[in-house]
């Protein structure tokens, strides 16, 4: 296929494809007709084919091609090829009176009535049902607004609505009334306009409006206005800086004259303010005085005589005054009721008090600041661990940097200070626990370490020479050797042998590390073979030296938490037997069969009892001194099969070659292999 | 005047069936008096231990707590607390009145085949088929024993203390005691596996009974053998023996459902108790009266040297 034409195809297909969209967009629903055939072939739709249908066949014109289009009936108009009918018409002579008048759905056909005509039909609540959710913020601006508003005498209407709807309501609207209407008779008139005249002017609109009221007098009665509920909830969180509540006795009248309310007062003293300045005990003079009560005509007394007068300005009971503080049970906040102690305190402090706060009853807790411990003059941070030395045992170097470094070198066992200066070795003491082995030694090893650090130091403050630091604080393998095993408390026999293989190297390295372990420090030279040429010395020496290093005691602080096994690696040839062992059994099976019980048959053997089992028996222990219970142990080489496989094998050579018959020769061996196998085995299972 | 002294009577022996308790424990692998006689100990095959009355016959109370059949068990001295073993390799210290385990001690290999109070109950040892014998330290909270003794070459089949000794058989043919105050361990060679150890009253003599039919009463010091009993037979069960409560008669178990009682001097059969079909298999004489008590099966039985009264025995 060639090149141009799969690009002409595809072209074509695009094209098609363009325009079955563009037939898709622009018919909603009904089949495009024609062009649904068109749309498979490949030219492209003339413009007269481009052309939608309805499901009537009815050619749509695109009217309100935003909303999915409608056509426009039949030509534009409603009606059919037939013609036009409305649909209530009865043509009928007897019906004639009862033309009802057309409404304007008659002139609708069902497009008119769908989704997107000019009058659909939809499924809508009637108004009796319908609950028309009440606009929220509308509600909540009305009721701001009436809240905010003064209190005029007409206002008080509005305290008689319900906030909520109730079976009251429902018994309302079953008996005609509305939301939105107010309650009561129904009046013949508008409300009035508030607007107050004074004067002799006629009120500007009221001429006016009587003729037009006229037609609205005739048998109209209009509802009442509603009126908008308050809500009654008493605030009783949180208000502003400042606030104090009302004064009863003014906010209820018994003031001469009006007198506006300060919620929110600038003074501080409070309680002045809460009764409008006035005392207790001057209230109710005041109250009764120039109120209409006895006013003459000559007297100065100005107050209106036509202020009502209340009844809380009135005794009601005889005696005198009520008790108390005159605040009716009125208990303000306590933070604005004043005590004399507090009175007496703000005075006595004299700095400013804020607004709104008083001193407090009880004072701050003060935190107690310990200060940080005073440091000696000569303080180091550093920490060495330092156990007792006795300073016999040291090397003269050693105990001069260990008294250098504040280490305790004990010249007497027990210090006689306070507990508090014993260290871990004289606790040990006075505890009377046995000591690590080998620890007080070997920590030698450990303190060179430390000690040579501080030794260092405290030459270098001694301006001494580097060069002589240098050479001290690295030794030479030869005396690190020496300061690993110089120690009386090491256990040379313990210790790991290197030369096993050669006896003699071997017992010459134990001569050296014994001399060693004595102290002496030309050791090295002293144990070496003066039988061996100079070179092979020379090669032994450092050999010795590297192994004393490499293998050092086992009395150093970590060795000594580690023990032996009891498992003996080293030597499987022997295991641990009882010492005594019975006499022979078949000697004693015999005996049994001849029924000579005694000596044959007994056998004694030292027994030692656990040191407990005697205490609890209430039995002297037998052997108070030993150490081991049960019997006593030895070892001895063990014999196993295969030591005896190699026996036999030369017996059975042996056999073989002096024998003639090899049948022979093979069952005597065997017979002999047999009986001293039993009996090694024997002798070796029963250990 | 003096009054002539009674007639020595003959030693009675304990041979009326005076009741029998059906316990109901499975098998009775083991009954024990406690230290006074007055109480039975049965160690059964349901793992528990049963405590009686011997005079009534009636179960004063279930030790229930181990995992296995109860082997054998032993009273302290005081009747305060008891020791038992069991094929689940532990030993059980009870305590008799609560009923609650004081302590569970675990430590051998095997089955526990013999347990035994010392003399004032501070140690309890145990012999158990893995060849060893431990001593238990009761007073304090150790679970580890004392001492472990394993000179055996095969298991414990039976264990006696005594003041000083300790005397174990072993199924390797042995009968060791271990002599506490002299530090010293005598081994007598049996030569068949010896199922029943015990101490004579005077502390002279030890009986062992072994798998070959026989009973040895052999001489402390010397190991020398001072009487054999034969006639009962013995081959594959580990029956229980004993003596009698004044060391006049060695008594032993059989597989063919008796009990056989031997003059000590002269070893002839002085009586051949029937018991019943099945294997007598433990045995248990009075510490100071003639009365015996045996286990054959599930049911253990009372024996009395004197008939009680009719109405009594009918149990």
């Amino acid at each position: 296929m060639h090149i141009c034409g799969l690009r002409e195809v595809i072209l074509q297909v695009l094209a098609v494809l363009l325009l079955f969209l563009q037939h898709k967009g622009g018919g909603s629903g009904p089949a495009a007709g024609a062009s649904m055939l068109w749309k498979l072939s490949k030219r492209p739709l003339p413009i007269q084919e481009q052309t939608v249908k309805d499901e009537k066949g009815r050619y749509m014109r695109f009217h309100g091609a935003f909303t999915g289009g409608f056509s426009a009936g039949y030509f534009n108009t409603v009606g059919s090829k037939e013609g036009w009918a409305p649909s209530t018409f009865v043509s009928s002579r007897q019906q004639k009176a009862e033309w009802q008048g057309s409404r304007p759905e008659d002139f609708m056909d069902e497009e008119d009535f769908s989704e997107h005509g000019i009058a659909p039909h939809e499924i809508t609540t009637t108004d009796d049902f319908v609950s028309r959710r009440r606009n929220p913020i509308s509600e909540k601006a009305q009721a701001i607004s009436s809240m905010q508003a003064s209190f005029p005498a007409d206002r008080l209407l509005d305290f008689l609505v319900p906030a909520r709807t109730s079976i009251g309501v429902e018994l309302l609207k079953k008996m005609g009334w509305k939301e939105g209407q107010g309650l009561g008779p129904r009046v013949r008139k508008r409300p009035k306009a508030e607007t107050r005249t004074y004067g002799c002017e006629i009120p500007p609109n009221s001429s006016e409006e009587s003729e037009e009221e006229d037609f609205h007098l005739e048998n109209v009665t209009f509802a009442p206005k509603d009126v908008m509920p308050v809500d009654f909830t008493v605030k009783d969180d949180v208000r502003g800086l400042g606030y104090q509540g009302l004064d009863p006795l003014q906010a209820l009248g018994g003031g001469s004259e009006p007198v506006h309310i300060n919620l929110f007062s600038a003074e501080s003293d409070r309680t002045s303010s809460l009764f409008g300045g006035r005392s207790a005990g001057q209230q109710r003079k005041r109250g009764v005085a120039g109120q209409a009560f006895g006013v003459g005509a000559l007297e100065d007394e100005d107050a209106d005589i036509y202020h009502r007068d209340t009844m809380s300005n009135y005794d009601s009971v005889l005696g005198g005054e009520e008790p108390g503080d005159g605040l009716y049970g009125w208990t303000a906040p306590q933070q604005y009721r004043r005590s004399q102690k507090d009175t007496m305190k703000d005075a006595s402090y004299l700095g400013k008090i804020l607004e709104g706060f008083t001193l407090a009853s009880k004072a701050a807790e003060t935190k107690t600041v310990f200060p940080p411990p005073v440091l000696p003059r000569d303080f180091k941070p550093v920490h060495y661990f330092r156990p007792v030395v006795d300073s016999s045992t040291v090397s003269p170097q050693l105990a001069k940097a260990l008294e250098m470094s504040h280490g305790q070198v004990s010249n007497q066992p027990l210090q006689q200070g306070s507990r508090h200066q014993l260290d871990s070795s004289q606790r040990r003491e006075l505890l009377g626990e046995s000591s690590i082995k080998g620890s007080a030694a070997a920590v030698i090893v450990f303190k060179l370490c430390t000690s040579g650090v501080a030794a260092a130091k405290l030459m270098a403050q001694r301006a001494q020479s580097r060069r002589l630091l240098s050479t001290e604080s690295v030794p030479s393998p030869e005396t690190e050797a020496f300061t690993a095993w110089n120690s009386p408390t090491i256990d040379i026999s313990s210790a790991f042998r290197p030369f096993e293989k050669n006896p003699h190297k071997q017992a010459r390295y134990e001569l050296y590390i014994s001399r060693l372990k004595q102290g002496e420090k030309d050791a090295l030279d002293q144990s070496l073979d003066p039988t061996m040429t100079e070179w092979e010395r020379g090669r032994e020496r450092d050999e010795f030296v590297r192994a004393a290093l490499l293998y050092k005691p086992r009395s150093s602080c970590l060795a000594s938490r580690f023990t032996r096994s009891q498992h003996d690696e080293d030597d499987p040839d022997s295991v641990e037997v009882t010492r005594d062992q019975e006499n022979n059994v078949d000697d004693k099976q015999s005996a049994v069969g001849m029924k000579m019980f005694g000596k044959l048959t007994r056998d004694t053997f030292e027994w030692h009892p656990d040191k407990l089992l005697c205490k609890r028996f209430n039995i002297p222990d037998p052997y108070p001194s030993s150490g081991i219970v049960g019997m006593p142990k030895v070892k001895k080489d063990k014999f196993s099969v295969f030591n005896f496989l190699t026996v036999t094998d030369t017996i059975l050579e042996e056999k073989s070659v002096s024998s003639t018959s090899t049948s022979q020769g093979r069952s005597l061996p065997s017979q002999a292999f047999l009986r001293l196998r039993n009996k090694h085995i024997k002798f070796w299972k029963s250990h | 005047m003096a009054f002539p002294q009674p007639k020595p009577q003959p030693p009675q022996l304990p041979r009326y069936l005076l009741r029998t308790v059906h316990s109901q424990q499975g098998a009775v692998r083991a009954v024990r008096f406690n230290v006074d006689g007055n109480y039975l100990l049965t160690c059964g095959s349901d793992k528990t231990l049963r405590l009686w009355s011997v005079g009534r016959g009636t179960l004063l109370k279930t030790y229930t707590g181990h995992g296995y059949e109860v082997l054998d068990a032993d009273g302290s001295y005081d009747n305060s607390q008891l020791c038992s073993c069991s094929s689940d390799k532990t030993v059980i210290l009870w305590d008799v009145a609560t009923g609650q385990v004081t302590r569970k001690l675990r430590g051998h290999a095997g089955k526990v085949n013999c347990v035994r109070f010392n003399e004032e109950a501070s140690v309890i040892l145990s012999g158990s088929i893995d060849g060893s014998v431990r001593c238990w330290d009761t007073r304090s909270r150790k679970m580890e024993p004392i001492q472990i003794l394993d000179e055996a070459r095969d298991g414990i089949s039976s264990l006696k203390v005594s003041e000083h000794e300790l005397l174990s058989g072993s199924v390797d043919g042995r009968v060791r005691r271990y002599d506490l105050r002299m530090g010293q361990l005598h081994v007598d060679f049996i030569n068949s596996p010896i199922t029943c150890v015990c101490f004579s009253q005077d502390g002279q003599c030890t009986l062992t009974s072994s798998l070959d039919s026989s009973v040895r009463l052999l001489d402390k010091n010397t190991g020398e053998m001072l009487g054999e009993y034969v006639g009962h037979q013995n081959k594959s069960y580990k029956l229980d023996c004993c003596l009698s409560n004044k060391d006049t008669h060695v008594l032993s178990c059989s597989e063919d459902g008796h009990v056989y009682y031997w003059d000590l001097v002269e070893g002839s059969i002085s009586l051949k108790l029937p018991v019943g079909k099945g294997v007598v298999q433990s045995l248990s004489f009075h510490p100071t009266e003639p009365c015996l008590l045996t286990a054959m099966e599930g049911s253990v039985q009372v024996w009395g040297a004197v008939p009680e009264v009719k109405e009594e025995a009918a149990d």
